[in-house]
Order: structure tokens, then sequence, then C-alpha cells
């Protein structure tokens, strides 16, 4: 069946459908990842967004079952590849890209040229679009207007207990990815994963606070940075991921902006302020923190060695990092994976009590 | 940043191309010494390989035409002093003289130090013993093995493992010595010949039908590191990586597996401290995710080179820069130009490599392939789905494949039994399986090839049956069939009609490809890059067209036995001058392994197929004001009339001329007109014609199929016999041949020449060292000639005056002669630059190819057809691989067998020759020499040489009649019996055992007894297989016994290139 990827300044790509046969809209973002669609596709920072492949062969391993994705559903509104493969192989597929698609109802577009419309993005800056069946009964819709946050977090607390743990943290679901909470149980802490607008102080006994990384505009949340300046307040240490990251800013008194086009892939290089040292990371965010608004008692911490934007922050005295890329890698690379070694460090002081 | 920088750097090449080790490090060394020069640090390089682009003018300042071994570098570093060296942009030769020197004390006593990753580094991956303890003790896992140094150990550790085990020899280059063994009697046979050519070997667990992965990795000094690239071979281990069809980036890797192993790359190079390029291969196991470490090659590699051609990372210029103390992100993306070198390339396309063989010019149809590399070559196709770049890589091969679809039509079980073995043609034959119906998961458990890829390829053989089954073709079904990847030429076979009504058809339809960039970011940036590729798989061009100067380039092609690096050399002189006269170029290749394609040669440059369909293409988009297919070699040369035909403006010689000088009755015509003879030659249709031609010029007679050039399937026969037997196997084929009379005792003489509008510009004359009836590529080559009648050369000169006056040409042409008494025939015309270019060019100082080029430009030139008289005498000699290539008898003769060359200088020809065959590899005799003669000619000839050997103080073995007659002569010589005579003292032996230092092996050609040909094939086999330098030609032979007499090979002067020609 035949499908348009419509953009909002009137270009249009004509190709297949290879999801759910439905339209579609949101905006459209594109990542130059070569592997990892599943952890992708089920990344909650996602949601809204008909995303671009610019690697032009996706569905080759196929889909794993549920423990690889990184939450509990597929998370695009929308996909657009070159070419879909109906012929996946690997040890641990158990259906195609297409028929998972349709079982999300998620719609897909395939024989697009997605250079060429990475290209658009990149020129044009990230447009809303949709994705239209023979019908085109459907409006552009712009998703960071929305409360995302809300529509992808949890409804009410939930404890993982990690035997013999001595600390306890509590990560603050902005839209958090599995593999934000694997490595948090990894290190031995216990977890209380709280919903966006849940203000865990006085309430539950921890002793740090992770914030999540999650979809739409950071200024959106402002329970959760609210949240988030009390923490400031009592010296919790933090660790916001991504979209936590801004939040940790905004909750510092710093602002944030959309970018151009955003940074989705898994080969951003950084470099840490403090050691000179460089890291390639994975990312997936469409806003930034502008370091020249944080407070003194903040500084830049990782800076992009592409464009030169903010890749992270750290209060002067470390307890509270913030990180635009993903440490947890899933996908995409783990050499940062440190930071969370960092954080259980900081962990070591008196507990927060109720 | 200030850095402490050297002053002063010395740079080991690989010398002479051979199975293993090829092009790959002209590459690597000249964008070394890019990046060192940038920073103004004097560079000196030792290279003898004269065909280079890296020992060009304007690249090393300074230049050695001398042998990489530790002797020769010792007294270049005492002479040049440096104070930094690189060892790992010379392949593996590079790397073990960097160890010795490291271990002679020599580095240290003249307080060089090694550049890049440190030596304790290189030994910990070069042993395998040290490789596989460092990486136990840091956890990661190495396949289960053992080494062994005799023949017990070995067969305990077999014992130990469980067949079949892998044998593998310690510092190998390209697995030579490394084979899959089924058992202990086995295992025995290989480790003699293995323990022959490493002092330990491996061995290894068996990890048959687990994938191979590998990773090129980045390390700087302070400790950043980078994955640039991954790769995954399409055959699964058991296959040597250089074997491999391999595709980057991996195709059937989930994140956690890819990620995985890139982590443990990075754990590995952290551990050993590498500072620049690394290369680690793994196995993966295609049902668990577990893995073993194969290999860690601490320097650049054909892997590293062909990574930087597909993701259009800088690999080797970057390595340079980190060795001398830059940092990642002190670096910039040489492709954006804006971001930063600390990246990992992010790909919208997917690339291709195939190795391409040449078995068939050892009369082999195909062979086995395994752990032992043997292929001469590779091309990389660059697309937007896996069917696409699999038929565009199977074009690019030039062996006459349309694409996937080609040949095999055999019955299903033989199909699949003959898959089952690993062997150069299985793709085809795959194809052919699953034309059969053979269904994808069979095929995937009988090769254990992943069956991704069978399906994929599967795509291309449905479609293709779909298309037989259609009566006429339409718009879709043309662009579908684009798409994946079939060629005009193949759906022009399918519908039996025209290659041209095809590309019409589909060209008025609007069915064209796309120009796309490679840009190292996937779109995410915007780049300047002007590396780019066509693909049906998309819907825009990356680039606007614009119609300035420009200029094609048509570059050589893969490399192959008959063109290789001195094409490249060609091209990238031809696009440096047109460059310098204000031309865009634009340049057009698909090997990998150039420097043609490195990304600042050239303004523009198609990573794409020399096909006609292709080159129109680019022709059409580009427009161009000319396009110059004469510098390449034979593929582009081919090209002349059907571009021609389709009004391309070629610039240079005419088609016309090009077709007088190809086409022989015409060219035939030519030389009766202008009264230049050539040796007596017919075509003939008919084996009995054949027979009675061949009998009425009298044998012996050169043969060969009318329909190809440059000595395919060519042959001197003896007999009458012998020609029969030719035949039949050609009658069979219905092929028309060409009978030549073979002029036996001539001497064989080059003329490379640059003409416009038909006056000679310049023009060099070299002699072979070899008598006429070794191809002109395997032959010893002398510049200037020292053994020429005035008269002859004046002869050959007028004779290359008429030529180039009656063919107008204009740029580069080559005519080689034969001369006997001052008398001389043409044997061969092509206008074209020849594989002497380079040598003839640096050895007079003068640039042919950018004389050509001004010529074809139509620029002024001043006439300079002057005798080249020099100082000093050049001497380029072939580099053979047949260790590398098993069963093939290592003679010369009228097919080329050699894989490279390098040339050294001389204040006389037995200097620079002594040089030229020590930097081939050659061990210079101690003690021992085994002498045997075919016929008393040959006897007699040599009786001097066999005289001054004895007196050299060598003990001479020799065959039966050879020791009688020395011993007649008062030459002291012990006979060794033949190997069929099974009888002790038997050369065999004393070959095995290493007793005998040179083997001087001369067959009598017209004494023809297939058990005396067998014998000598033996020997010279068991003499190859056992590292022994090996004489089959009389006069090299001779020469080479004259030189060790003249000069001590000990003390032959060490000058650079600048002061020979200063």
């Amino acid at each position: 069946m035949e499908a348009k990827l419509v953009l909002e300044d009137g270009a249009v790509f004509i190709g297949k459908s290879f999801g759910a046969e439905i339209e579609t809209a949101g905006e459209v973002v594109f990542t130059t990842a070569m592997t990892g669609y599943p952890e992708a596709f089920t990344d909650p920072s996602y949601f809204g967004q008909i995303l671009v492949m610019t690697y032009p062969l996706i569905g080759n391993y196929g889909v794993p079952d549920k423990t690889n994705f990184q939450s509990g559903k597929m998370q695009i509104s929308g996909l657009a590849v070159t070419v879909n493969c109906e012929n996946p192989s690997h040890y641990q597929n158990v259906k195609t890209l297409s028929s998972w698609l349709k079982e999300n109802k998620v719609p897909a577009i395939e024989g697009i040229d997605t250079r060429a419309l990475t290209q658009l993005l990149r020129s044009k800056g990230t447009m809303l679009g949709k994705i239209i069946l023979d019908k085109n009964k459907i409006d552009f819709y712009d998703p960071n207007k929305e409360n995302l946050v809300a529509k992808v977090s949890v409804s009410k607390p939930k404890i993982f207990r990690k035997n013999g743990s001595k600390k306890t943290v509590c990560l603050l679901d902005c839209g958090y990815k599995r593999a934000i909470l694997e490595n948090l149980l990894k290190r031995g802490l216990t977890v209380w994963l709280t919903p966006w607008d849940f203000d865990p102080f006085g309430k539950l006994s921890f002793d740090g606070m992770v914030i999540s990384n999650g979809p739409g505009d950071p200024k959106v949340v402002k329970k959760t940075i609210a949240i988030v300046r009390k923490a400031i307040k009592n010296k919790t240490p933090v660790l916001g991921i991504c979209f936590g990251s801004q939040i940790l800013s905004l909750a510092a008194g710093a602002d944030t902006y959309k970018l151009k086009f955003g940074h989705r892939s898994l080969n951003q290089p950084v470099k840490d302020l403090n050691s000179n040292k460089c890291f390639i990371t994975s990312q997936n965010h469409g806003f930034a923190v502008n370091p020249k608004s944080l407070p003194s008692s903040f500084k830049e911490w990782f800076i992009n060695l592409n464009d030169g934007t903010c890749e992270g922050v750290i209060s002067s005295d470390g307890k509270m990092m913030g990180v635009q890329f993903h440490p947890e890698g899933c996908p995409g690379p783990t050499d940062t994976g440190w930071i969370f070694d960092e954080f259980v460090d900081n962990l070591k002081i008196n507990r927060l009590r109720p | 940043m200030k850095k402490n920088l050297p002053k002063k750097v010395l740079i080991l090449g690989s010398g002479a191309l051979k199975i293993g080790q090829a092009g790959e490090f002209d590459y690597s060394g000249s964008q070394a010494i890019k990046a060192l020069k940038e920073e103004k640090i004097r560079t000196v390089l030792v290279n003898p390989n004269i065909a280079t682009i890296q020992t060009s003018k304007g690249f090393a300042d300074s230049v050695y035409f001398l042998p990489v071994n530790p002797e020769f570098l010792e007294k270049i570093i005492e002479k040049e002093r440096p104070d930094g060296i690189l060892l790992s942009f010379g392949g593996q030769t590079a790397l073990n003289c960097g160890i010795a020197l490291t271990k002679s004390g020599v580095l240290k006593k003249y307080r060089v130090s090694v550049l890049g990753t440190p030596i304790e580094a290189i030994e910990k991956t070069e042993s395998r013993q040290l490789f596989a303890q460092n990486l136990k003790n840091i956890g990661l896992n190495i396949p289960k093995g053992f080494s062994a140094r005799t023949l017990e150990e070995t067969l305990l550790a077999g014992e130990r493992i469980g067949y079949p085990v892998v044998c593998r020899a310690g510092f190998s280059l390209g697995g030579q010595g490394s084979s899959v063994v089924e058992n202990k009697s086995q295992l025995k046979k290989v480790v003699k010949r293995a323990l022959a050519l490493a002092p330990e070997v491996l061995i290894e667990e068996y990890l048959y039908g687990w994938k191979e992965i590998e990773y090129e990795v980045v390390r700087d000094c302070r400790d950043n590191c980078l994955a640039v690239c991954n790769m995954e071979n399409i055959d699964p281990m058991g296959v040597h990586t250089g074997e491999s069809i391999v595709v980057s980036p991996s195709q059937t890797l989930s994140n956690q597996e890819y990620f995985n192993l890139r982590q443990i790359s990075i754990e590995t190079i952290r551990h050993f401290k590498i500072i620049g390029e690394c290369n680690i291969q793994f196995a993966l196991h295609p049902r668990t995710g577990d893995y073993r470490i194969i290999e860690v090659n601490a320097r650049l590699s054909r892997s590293s080179a062909l990574a930087s051609k597909v993701t259009g990372y800088p690999l080797a210029f970057i390595a340079a820069k980190l060795s001398i103390g830059y940092s990642l992100d002190e670096l910039k993306n040489s492709v954006t130009k804006t971001t930063s070198a600390f990246f990992e390339p992010a790909l919208d396309y997917l690339a291709i490599k195939v190795p391409r063989w040449d078995f068939e010019k050892f009369g082999l149809p195909y062979q086995t392939i395994s752990t032992e590399m043997q292929s001469v070559g590779e091309v990389m196709a660059i697309g937007r789905n896996f069917p696409e770049v699999l038929q565009k890589a199977l074009r690019m091969l030039n062996q006459g494949h349309e694409g996937l679809i080609d040949g095999f039509d055999l019955p299903s079980a033989q199909l699949k039994k003959i898959i089952k073995t690993p062997n150069s043609k299985r793709i085809f034959q795959i194809a052919s399986a699953l034309l059969k119906g053979v269904s994808v998961k069979r095929i995937s458990e009988i090769t254990k090839i992943d069956s991704w890829f069978i399906a994929e390829m599967k795509k291309i053989t449905d479609y293709y049956q779909f298309l037989t089954k259609q009566k006429k073709y339409t718009k879709e079904s043309v662009y579908q069939a684009k798409q994946l990847g079939f060629s005009d030429n193949q759906i022009a076979g399918i519908f039996k009609t025209d290659r041209k009504k095809i590309a019409s058809y589909r060209k008025k339809r609007l069915v064209v490809p796309v120009v796309k960039q490679i840009d190292t970011l996937a779109a995410e940036y915007p780049a300047k890059t002007n590396y780019l590729y066509l693909t049906y798989q998309g819907s825009k061009n990356d680039i606007n067209f614009n119609q300035q100067k420009q200029v094609i380039v048509l570059a050589s092609g893969p490399y192959c036995i008959g063109s290789s690096v001195e094409f490249d050399w060609c091209a990238v002189n031809t696009v440096l001058a047109l460059r310098k006269n204000k031309y865009k170029t634009i340049l057009i290749n698909c090997n990998p392994e150039t420097v043609s394609t490195d990304y600042d040669i050239t303004d523009k440059l198609y990573f794409e197929e020399l096909s006609l369909e292709r080159v129109l293409d680019i022709y059409g988009k580009e427009k161009p004001f000319g396009i110059i297919l004469s510098v390449g070699g034979q593929i582009p040369n081919n090209l002349a009339l059907s571009l021609v035909q389709e009004k391309v403006k070629i610039l240079g010689t005419s088609a016309d001329n090009i077709d007088k000088a190809e086409d022989r009755e015409k060219f035939s015509q030519l030389l009766e007109k202008i009264g230049v003879d050539q040796p007596v030659w017919e075509q003939l249709s008919s084996k009995k014609q054949a027979l009675e031609f061949a009998q009425k010029i009298g044998f012996p007679v050169i043969v060969r199929p009318s329909y190809v050039l440059s000595g395919k399937s060519m042959s001197v026969v003896y007999t009458k016999k012998e020609l029969n037997r030719y035949l039949n196997v050609l009658d069979h084929q219905k092929i028309k041949v060409v009978i030549s009379k073979f002029i036996q005792n001539a001497k064989e003489i080059e003329a490379d020449i640059v003409a416009k509008k038909g006056k000679i510009v310049l023009c060099a004359i070299s002699e072979h060292i070899e008598n006429a009836g070794v191809h002109s590529g395997d032959a010893s080559i002398v510049f200037p000639p020292q053994k020429l009648y005035i008269e002859t050369i004046r002869r050959i000169k007028n004779a290359c005056r008429q030529i180039a006056e009656n063919l107008m040409i204009t740029g580069p042409a080559n005519i080689q002669f034969l001369a006997k008494d001052n008398q001389i025939k043409v044997i061969e015309c092509n206008l074209r630059a020849s594989r002497t270019f380079p040598f003839v060019s640096k050895m007079a100082d003068k640039n042919f190819i950018e004389l050509a080029t001004l010529a074809m430009l139509n620029k002024k030139l001043k006439v300079e057809n002057q005798i080249l008289d020099l100082d000093y005498v050049g001497v380029k000699v072939p580099q053979f691989s047949f260790s590398r290539l098993k069963d093939v008898d290592p003679v010369l003769r009228v097919e080329m067998a050699s894989t490279g060359e390098v040339a050294c200088l001389g204040d006389d020809v037995e200097e620079a020759y002594l040089k030229a065959v020590i930097a081939t590899d050659q061990q210079m005799p101690q003690n021992t020499v085994l002498i045997s003669l075919g016929g008393d000619e040959n006897k007699i000839k040599f009786l001097d040489e066999a005289m001054v050997l004895s007196q050299m103080n060598l003990k001479i073995y020799a065959t039966h009649h050879t020791c009688a007659f020395l011993n007649r002569n008062e030459i002291k010589a012990a006979k060794l019996y033949k190997i069929y005579e099974k009888r002790e003292p038997n050369i065999d032996t004393f070959l095995s055992e290493k007793k005998i230092d040179l083997v001087i092996n001369i067959t009598d050609t017209d004494f023809v007894s297939t058990k005396l040909i067998d014998d000598d094939y033996q020997i010279r086999r068991s003499t190859v297989d056992f590292g022994i330098p090996l004489f089959t030609n009389l006069q090299s032979a001779k020469l080479f016994v004259q030189s060790l007499k003249a000069k001590n090979p000990g003390k032959l002067t060490v000058k650079s290139y600048g002061q020979y020609i200063a």
C-alpha cells in the first residue's frame, strides 16, 4: 500500500506502508544510529515522534523478546526507513519489524530516500509531519506543546529492592529507560521508581535522586522542576540523564532551548572539562541547556566536540550531576558508564530521613 | 598546545606488492608522510617499491630505494640519524624490522625513538603466547590453543584440543602457513611446512561456523579511544579475512553484540597501550553471542585501509598524528572540516569488499579458499541495499561477471556439495543453488553463512526469475531491477535485446541513479566532501553538477596479476598534473587499496564501477571537458571504442588509432607500410589450420586465444604434441587462436613513449635481462640499457617515431621489441601508459605521466627526445608470491605470474641488481647451492658462473647430469637424487631440512619429457614452499652470480634517490 510522509513545509516523500495501516502525525526527527532499533523504538523519549532512520537497512536482526525493550511498548508515533527487512536473522529474533509495528499500531513507511529527508531536516530544522495513506484525514500535531511526560510516566511509586543493598535512590520517572534502572540495580542500589509529579521528600526514605530521560520540552513539567529544586536545596546527590539533566539545570535556575534538529545518534563525541578526556556517547534529545545561564554554584561539565553545545552540568561540590547523553547506552556505547559509579560514590553521605 | 615534535622521522615502507601485503601500504605510508609534512617534520622513507606514490617527488624529503631489512636500515639510520621511526605504516615487513632493530640495540644506539605504539606492545600482540597470556589476564576470551616449537609438542596440542584444529605460524603475514587440519597425519604434514617458515606454530580450537567480525580502533596518548568501524565477514570463520567477502557496517549484529565487541576492542587497546590504529578480529558464536578474540594487529592493515575507504575516516593520517603526540580531540574530521576527529562515523550506506583471485591465470577454474591468503586484489562497492552493492562489486572484479547470476548451471545435489567448501566462485554457486530452488535455510546450514545474506541474494535470483517470465520490460520492472543492482547488460540479456536499448529506455523514463556523498556523519552535519557513489536506492542527488573545466580520469580498478600499483601511480600523477594546470578532476576507481581513492587527491572521487554503463552515467551528469583512459591500465583502455560510439570525448590518441593498434590485422598492415618487422603470425579458426601453420613457420611458436590481450592464456609451444594439447582445450570452447613465431635467444626491449600529435616528446628505452619468452611483467628490466648495440637503439627509436606518427599518438604509449643481431621486431604496442612508466620516470627524473597529460591537454611541450644518459643504473625486479599459490609451478614464462616489483639504483648493473634481488626478500647463499641445468646449452652457458660459485666456497650440489658435467669441467659438485628417484641423498630431504641456500633450476625447453617436467616442478615447488631463493631463468641466474662475484652483498652502497639524481 502506498504511503506518504508529508512535512509541514509541504515536502512529500512517497513510499510503501509496512507498519500498521493507519495515519499518524508528530514531530519528525532523525537518528543516525546503525544498530539498536528495538531499544530506540521502545525509548519513551521518542514518544510523539516520527522517527527517520538514516541507516538504510532496518530490521535485519528482527525483534527480540520484551526483555530487550527499554519500556513496555513501542513509543514512536511513526517510522520512516529506506529498506525494511522482511528476512531477519538472529538467534534472539521472535518477529519481524513489520509485524511488531502492526501489533503496536504504529504506521511506517519504507522505500523513501531517508538521506534526502535528513538533509531537509538538518537544513530547515526539525519539522512536524505525518504519515498518510489514501485518506489524509489527519492534521499536523506538535507534541512539544503537551505534557508528554505525564503520558509515559508511572502512575504511582514502585520499589525495586536489591538484597543487601545499603543505599536507596529515587528514580524520578519522566519516561525512564529500563537500562537506567538496571544500571542502578546492578550497582547494588534499591530503587524507588516515582511518578514525574510525585514529591518524595518527606514521604520516602532515600539517599539520592536520579532524574530520568523523557520526551518533549523540559519546561512543560513545572512540578518535576519544583521537586528537583527541593533536592538541590537539601543537597541531595542528584544524577540527571538527558531530559533529567535539563530538569536539573532548570531547577538550578538555568535556561534551556530547542536545538535546530537535536542530537540523535550513537556517536556523539563529548569532552569532560574536568579531566580533558573524551568519550563517544549515545544521545537522543531535541533540547539543550544554555551553559551561560548556569548559576555560579553550577558549571558546565561536558561539551560536545562537534558543535560545542553543553553536554553536562555539575554542581561545585560535585554532588549534583547532569549529563545530556546516555551513560547506559542501550542503544549505543557505554564508555561513560563510570558516571553511575560516581553517583554511587556521592551517596556516601547521610541518608535523608522523612 | 605546543608539542615536542621529532625533527626527522624514518618511515618504513612495505616493499614489493605481494599476496597478503599489497597497495594498502602505499596508501597508509603516503598519508603518514602528509601528516608529518604538515608539522614540518623531515621525512625519510625506505621503500624499494618504485611504482608507489609515496616514493614520488613531493612526498618524503628523502627516499631510499633499498631493501627494507635490518641490515640496510641500520646503515640508513647511521647515515640519516633520524630521531623517530614509524613502524606501523609498512605492514608486517616494517613491524618485523622494528622488532629486530630494537632487539639488536640499533635504535637505542642511534637514539631513535619508536613513535606511536611502543615496541613492547607490538611484541605482546605479535607473539601468540604473550598475546594469549595478556588477554587471559584481563579476563577476555581467546581461542583455546597451544604454541609449539617441535613436531612432538604440536601433536600433543592437537590431542588436547581435539580435531579439527587450526595450525598457524607465529609472526605471519596474510595468514601464511596456517590451515585447518582434520587429523593427526594431516597435522604432521602441515607442521613441517609451517615450522620451515616460522620458529613457532600455534595449534588452536577450530571455530567452525562462528561469525567473523573485525573492529578498527584508535587510541591516543591521553587514552581516548574510538572504534571507527566494524566489519562483518560474510564467510564465517575458517576463511582468512583477506579472502572473505566483507560488509561494513555489520548487518546481522544486535546492538548488544555490536557494542559488546566494541567495548572489548577498547579494553584490549587500552591494555596493550596502543597509540594509533589497531585492528581486532573476533569470532562470534551465532547462537549464543559468545566470542573469541582471534587477532590483534597493532598497525595499519588491509582492513584499516578498507575501513578508511568505507567510512571516509583517514585512519593512517590520524594514526600518524597520534604517534607524534596529538590527541584525537585536537584534530579535525577532515571530511566535514568543522567537526572533531574524535568521533565514530555513522554510515547511511553500506559497503562490500570482494577479493579478486587470479587462479584462472594458472589454469585453475576455481580454487578452495581457507585460512591462507591467495587473493591478489580486491574491490569495494558502495550502495544503499545489499543486492545493489553485491552485484556492483561482482562486476567491479572485471572477470566477466555481469552480476550474481553467472554460470554453474549444475544439478542442485551437486551444487549443495560444492558450496560446502569455501571457494573462489562460491557466491555464484550459491546463486545457482537458489535458482534451483534450494532453500535459504538449507544453504545457510550447508555454508554456515548467515541466512540474512542468503535471503538478500535470493532477492536477486527471485527477481531474475520473475523477469525471465515477463514478455516485456516496463519502467517499474527496470527500476526495480536497477535497485537490485542489475546492469543494463544483464537486463538486456534476460530480454534478449541490446544494452543500448535498455539504457535509452530507462533514461527516457528518468530511471537513473542518484549521486550520494560519503560524509562520515550520515548527513547530520553539512560536509564539503567530494567522496561520491551512485545508487538507485534514492531520489535526490547530493551535489550540483557545475560545468567548469572538469576532466574525468579512469583509474586501474582491482589489482591483479598484470595490473597493479603502477597504474595507480599513473592515475594519481595524471590528476596532479591536471590540477596543476587548473583543471577540476574527477577520478573513478573501485579499488580500496589505492592512493587514488584517497580523499584529498582529486576534486571529486567516484568510488564506482569502471564499466561502460557507469562511466556513461557519470559522464552524463558531470558533462566534463573530456575523459582520460590511457593511464589506468587495460580496464579503462578497453572502454575506448565503446565510449567513442557513445560520443564521449576522449583526450589523447583517437579511438580510431587505438583500434588500429589493437586490431592485429590493421596493426600488421601499418607495420608493413612503414617497413617495421614483426614476428610472423596468423589468426586461425580451426585446429587443422593451426597445426599446419605452426609447422610451416616452425616450432617453437607462441599461441594465444585471439580475443585477449596482455598475455592471458598465452603459451610458448615447442612441439606438435603440445600444440595439440593446447588446442584441444580451446577447440572445445570454439575459440580462435593466434599463432606467431617464437624467436629464441632474442633480447626484449621496451620503449616508453610520450607523444603529441604523432611527434615523440620523450622516449625511454629499457632492456630486459631475461631473453624473450618471459612476460614483460615478470622480467627484470634495466634502465638505461647497458648491453644494447647503439645500432639497435637507433633502429628502435626510428620504429617508435614512425609508429607514433602513423598512429598520431597523443599521450602515453609503450612498444615492445625483440632484438637479435640488430634485427628488431615489434611484438606489442599499447597506446596507454605501461607498467614501466613509474620506473623510467623516476630513473630519468622526468615525469612521463605529467608530460603525457600536458600532451593530451594540447599544451605546448619541449621535445626532449634524446637518449637518456645517466651516471647510474636502475634495475626493476619482479616479486613473486608463489609460496602463497598452492600447486602453481614457480617458473617464468609468457604468462605473467608476479604480483609486484621493486627497483634499486646502483653505480652499475650488478650493484643495482643485487640490491633489487635482496629487496625481494631473497637470502644470499652462505654455504650451499643446488644446480640443475637441463640440456647441453644451458650447462655450457652456465659453466663460468658455476665456477664462480665454487670459487666463492659454496658447496655445490647438482642433479645427475649436471653433476657429471660440472665434475668433468673440474668443478666440485655432489650429486643429489631427484625426488622421484626416492633415494638418499635426495633433493627433497635437503630442501626440507634447509640444507640448501639457493636453487638454480633451468629447464631445457627443447627436450620435453613429462617425468622430467614433473620432477623439475617438484624441485621448484619444494624450493618455494621451504622459502629458499630460486632462479629458473638462465640470464637472470648468470647476472645474479656475476653480481655476487662483483659485489659484497654486505657492503652495498647506501645512497638516497636524491643523491643519485642530483
